[in-house]
């Protein structure tokens, strides 16, 4: 008997439905007398005027938010607020010009050290150092030599997309099975288009692999940076709000963040099986 | 074309004559045009006393031109208001500015100077760019991304000297607040008032070169507590100290406002003490600019100096401070809600515990850049091992801190400046003499010098 394909949808929304309900009812507002005279109760928050903290917003107060972010997302009230669309957009752009050249850098020279064993052994010890430094480390260094904090957090990006996929390509063309290259070189086919008829296709699926896993790493880090370096993004965007202690403007960009991150690995993820075969 | 002209205007004409054509020279054609510059003003004056022709043409049969003109020269000051006609009139070398800023009420003339239109009014289009610390404003700087920007005051004296960062000359026209900082305890600590009872805390202040640091560490050093060895201070951006606070991750800070009255607010802290009482009117946040760019653009700097001056000037006034604040807490500005803000500005605030105190100058707007404040600022860095060997402060101080100019544009925008650039104050009941830095700063019973 098949599976009913609605099984996991059902399932899906019974959990966000869940979810939601507990933190509906978790965060519902204590009703405290107030404590403080009505002269100090105008000057703090409603939280404070009953002698507590300000309370974690619920979903309602959230979804609220999200709503008013939906319906006017491109408005620009000035250079430092601007709606959350455009901040988004600035961020994907970032985003894409550092992943498109760290894959310029990335897969000609992965190919290279793929191919050649001597090469490999020899970039291998900067490869190892360099991998696991985290991308905002480089944030002052860059801003020290670039001299531009649009640029930086681009180069930011580039430097942290490079390593997977340079890894992966390297991997993919030095796996590419002994049978092939043998039947390439029997029927003396010449470098170039060994290189391109015969390894690139068969480490393509590797390749995309590394691209999918840079694109996620990269949007992580965007965030990151555009937080460090303030201006413009969805980074910026989050560090203004939490400026603001606003958890509702936090959480619908927290959302929105998701949101993107899973759109552009979907979209890396067709490219993959667009260029995988069978065996 | 002669070798007096502008080298760099197209208009200039290459054929002796002038850029109009109508003069013999250049030089000509520069007397005219500031003859007819004078002109104007005269004629504006002259119609502004006499604005109905007949009554203006009768008085001038009756005495003459010359009689009336040196009449009103009297009353009022042609020659100074043509000089002054002439001084804004030089040509600004660039009218599109960035200036970057730290959403605190410290950085209200700057910030209010766009919203309120005092850039606009000395012929300035300055984008206000919120920035997301201090050492990310600072780089931003020296990058020349931004060409001036609001940072504490003692930042361009670290800059300068070199201390955390490659010595670059830096100038600070313009003090931008006094006062208007405090130190604010977490609510769980309200019965510990005593500073002598702080051992183990964890403070945070804003940067290492800041009044705030110094303030602090001042503060507790004076009630007997090492603010190396018994207690920990930490840098942490001023929007982030609420959050830290409220999760219990430091125990208080000494932070710019509105970031105090901010956690009044959302009922996480109280306000132990204000700035101002442990320095009446020290100086805070400042308005700074590379020595490049006072150099090579000496007409923009100056009509940027001037807006914020007289925004200063501006907000120095108790009553403009309610329409000061509702125009700086929007999202673009402070993003703050408007009635925290006003209460820093007002100085009517709720302290955390219950009380409604009513302090008018919590906060205060002087421009003037005191050389003292400078040296006391140096004299900080000195006793806690921020600099090392022997300093020059008068030298660094003079440098830096530009009096001059700012007592210039003072008096332009009605504002009386100080006739000396050096006072002694009073921090915490000990007197602060100029003349004297390194006595000052052997002085202290704790220190690393």
């Amino acid at each position: 008997m098949a599976r009913k394909s609605w099984a996991p949808a059902l399932l899906s929304f019974l959990i966000l439905f869940l979810f939601l309900g507990v933190w509906h009812v978790a965060t519902l507002p204590e009703k405290g007398a107030q404590v403080v005279d009505d002269e100090y109760a105008k000057l703090v928050g409603a939280a404070a005027a009953s002698g507590q903290k300000s309370a974690m917003p619920g979903p309602v107060d959230v979804g609220k938010k999200v709503w008013s972010h939906l319906a006017d997302p491109f408005y620009v009230r000035g250079t430092n607020d601007k709606g959350i669309g455009i901040q988004l957009a600035y961020s994907i752009m970032r985003v894409l010009v550092g992943f498109f050249l760290a894959a310029l850098v990335a897969i000609p020279l992965g190919f290279l050290i793929g191919m050649s064993p001597t090469v490999y052994k020899a970039l291998d010890p900067f490869i190892q150092v360099l991998k696991p430094v985290s991308p905002l480390a480089w944030m002052p260094l860059a801003l020290f030599t670039i001299k531009d904090s649009g640029l930086s957090a681009i180069f930011v990006i580039f430097i942290c997309s490079l390593w997977p996929m340079l890894i992966n390509t390297a991997f993919g063309v030095m796996s590419v099975r002994k049978e092939w290259l043998n039947v390439a070189r029997t029927l003396e086919v010449g470098p170039l288009r060994k290189a391109f008829r015969v390894i690139l296709p068969a480490a393509a699926p590797t390749i995309m692999t590394g691209m999918r896993i840079s694109i996620g790493i990269a949007w992580l880090v965007i965030v990151a940076a555009e937080m460090l370096v303030g201006g413009t993004g969805i980074g910026y965007f989050v560090w203004n709000e939490w400026n603001n202690l606003s958890i509702t403007n936090i959480l619908s960009a927290i959302l929105a963040i998701g949101l993107i991150g899973m759109l552009l690995d979907a979209v890396l993820n067709r490219l993959a099986k667009a260029v995988t075969f069978p065996e | 074309m002669s070798s007096f002209d502008n080298p760099l205007d197209p208009n200039v004409s290459l054929r002796g004559g002038c850029s109009c054509g109508r003069h013999l020279s250049q030089s000509e054609h520069d007397a005219a045009a500031q003859e007819l510059q004078g002109r104007a003003v005269e004629s504006a004056v002259i119609r502004a006393l006499f604005p109905q022709d007949n009554a203006r043409r009768a008085v001038l049969k009756a005495v003459g031109a010359s009689a009336l003109l040196a009449a009103v020269n009297q009353a009022f000051p042609l020659k100074l208001a043509k000089e002054a006609f002439a001084d804004t009139g030089g040509k600004l070398e660039k009218s599109k500015l960035k200036v970057g800023f730290i959403p605190i009420t410290c950085a209200t003339p700057i910030i209010m100077a766009h919203p309120m239109g005092f850039y606009s009014r000395h012929g300035l289009d300055v984008e206000v760019v919120k920035t997301a610390g201090w050492a990310v404003v600072r780089d931003k700087a020296l990058n020349k991304e931004y060409d001036a920007a609001h940072m504490l005051s003692p930042m361009p004296l670290a800059i300068t000297l070199g201390a955390g960062s490659n010595p670059i000359p830096y100038t600070m026209p313009a003090v931008e607040n006094i006062n208007g900082q405090a130190i604010t305890l977490a609510i769980r600590h309200k019965d510990r008032r005593d500073p002598k009872s702080w051992k183990g805390f964890k403070f945070a202040v804003p940067f290492d070169y800041s009044m705030h640091n110094y303030l602090l560490r001042y503060y507790v050093a004076e009630h007997g507590i090492d603010p190396d060895k018994d207690i920990q201070i930490r840098v942490v951006p001023p929007p982030e100290m609420v959050a830290n606070l409220r999760a219990d991750n430091i125990d208080g800070f000494l932070a710019p406002d509105p970031v105090n009255q901010r956690a009044v607010y959302d009922g996480v802290g109280f306000i132990h003490i204000l700035s101002k009482d442990i320095w009446e009117n020290h100086p805070c946040c400042a308005f700074a600019a590379s020595k490049e760019f006072v150099t090579t653009m000496p007409n923009t700097y100056k009509a940027l100096l001037k807006a914020i001056i007289d925004a200063t000037a501006y907000a120095s006034k108790p009553e403009n401070r309610k329409e000061i604040a509702a125009a700086i807490a929007p999202a673009n500005y402070l993003n703050q809600p408007v009635t925290v803000v006003e209460q820093v500005l007002t100085g009517t605030f709720a302290d955390g515990l219950g009380a409604v105190q009513k302090v008018p100058n919590r906060i205060d707007f002087d421009p003037f850049p005191w050389h003292s404040f400078a040296v006391w600022i140096m004299t900080q860095m000195k006793r806690w091992g921020q600099v090392q060997g022997d300093v020059d402060y008068a030298k660094v101080a003079q440098e830096v801190y530009l009096a001059t100019d700012t007592a210039k544009l003072m008096k332009e925008v009605g504002l009386t400046p100080p006739s000396a650039t050096s006072k002694t104050f009073v921090v915490m009941g000990k007197t602060f003499d100029p003349a004297k830095p390194a006595d000052y700063v052997n002085s202290f019973a704790i220190k690393r010098a």
